[in-house]
């Protein structure tokens, strides 16, 4: 990736209701050289006075798409944020959109990777992980993968119906960690995620996998120490954290 | 010459949320011609070898400021304003790119 970034304008061909607060803008990107999932790119809203606010956005699709000009970012309202109200709430298909990307070359996994896959994702820190769990079944890949996915309640799990099916006799394992509510019948109680659920369901640590975790902040701190408690090497742990202010959603 | 807007008081600062430097790829795009959060640095305070991508990186500073997940040390510093950019390394003894 060489060269000066440039902002390029987007249009929205398509919205997604993904849950109450949550929304996928698939943009039609003209010129864009294409992406690694794990990816982002930064938004640029600019208001009639020239005030301007910018934010990271993880992108959501594979990279792999048949129309390359085409990506998805899903975006996570924050309350009282800047940026996301506008495009979970406002932002129309036809609609113009300034980004400029794709940026970050760490927080990434390649379909070239062979080795089992570690993925744990906080709330919406799900985004940059499902455009792997897509690189991974675009490409054909083989790599083994399981997702550790922390969620409030079934009606935040983000694209519910894809992981399922993603997953479903593929060599990826998904469990689920309900902090407030679980669904009926769920062996374990609401609880944040612990170094007991990381034994059951996490590879062990003679597997060496490779691991990505997102979330906010405090998700991201918590869950790489019990990674790390677990005995797994901080030197194959990648984190993406996300702040109060914007940051990565 | 302008004065760097680098205040003493933001090197003692310790903001309570920080970000992965993963975040800093776009600004720091806009001064680079390689993505610099995946370059290795060695951390000028403590030693350190780490990928760019997993420092501290804090926005609430003016500009970007980012430190070394080991020492807290600071590495490197971006601010914007009025037509010009500062850019400071002074924290950091190498950054080794890949050159494909």
């Amino acid at each position: 990736m060489r060269g000066r970034l440039a902002w390029r304008v987007a249009t929205v061909t398509a919205l997604r209701e993904e849950t109450a607060t949550a929304r996928t803008l698939v943009l039609k990107v003209p010129g864009w050289p294409g992406h690694d999932a794990g990816q982002h790119v930064d938004v640029r809203l600019t208001a009639p006075d020239g005030y301007t606010a910018v934010r990271s956005y993880s992108i959501a699709s594979s990279g792999l798409a048949a129309d390359a000009e085409l990506i998805e970012l899903t975006v996570d309202r924050v309350p009282d944020g800047e940026v996301s109200p506008y495009l979970t709430q406002i932002i129309s298909v036809g609609d113009p959109l300034e980004l400029r990307g794709p940026l970050g070359g760490w927080f990434v996994w390649r379909p070239t990777q062979q080795e089992p896959v570690q993925l744990v994702a906080g709330g919406s820190g799900l985004v940059p992980l499902m455009a792997m769990l897509r690189a991974r079944a675009d490409a054909g890949s083989q790599a083994p993968f399981r997702l550790l996915y922390s969620v409030r309640r079934p009606e935040s799990i983000l694209y519910a119906g894809e992981v399922d099916r993603l997953g479903d006799g593929n060599g990826l394992a998904v469990t689920y960690a309900f902090t407030r509510v679980a669904p009926p019948g769920s062996a374990r109680p609401p609880g944040r995620l612990d170094a007991a659920l990381v034994a059951e369901s996490a590879w062990p640590v003679d597997t060496v996998p490779t691991c990505y975790v997102c979330g906010p902040t405090p998700f991201v701190e918590a869950a790489a120490d019990l990674l790390i408690d677990a005995g797994h090497d901080p030197a194959r742990i990648r984190t993406e954290r996300f702040g109060p202010t914007g940051g990565t959603s | 010459m302008t004065e760097p807007p680098f205040a003493e008081e933001n090197l003692e600062r310790r903001e309570e949320s920080h970000l992965d430097g993963n975040a800093a790829a776009g600004e720091l795009r806009t001064l680079f011609a390689v993505d610099v959060t995946a370059a290795d640095g060695q951390c000028a305070g403590c030693g350190r070898r780490a990928v760019l991508a997993e420092a501290r990186l804090y926005t609430q500073a003016p500009g970007l400021v980012v430190r070394c997940a080991g020492c807290e040390s600071v590495l490197l510093r971006v601010v914007t304003g009025s037509g010009r950019t500062w850019l400071d390394l002074r924290g950091l003894t190498y950054l080794q790119f890949a050159t494909p």
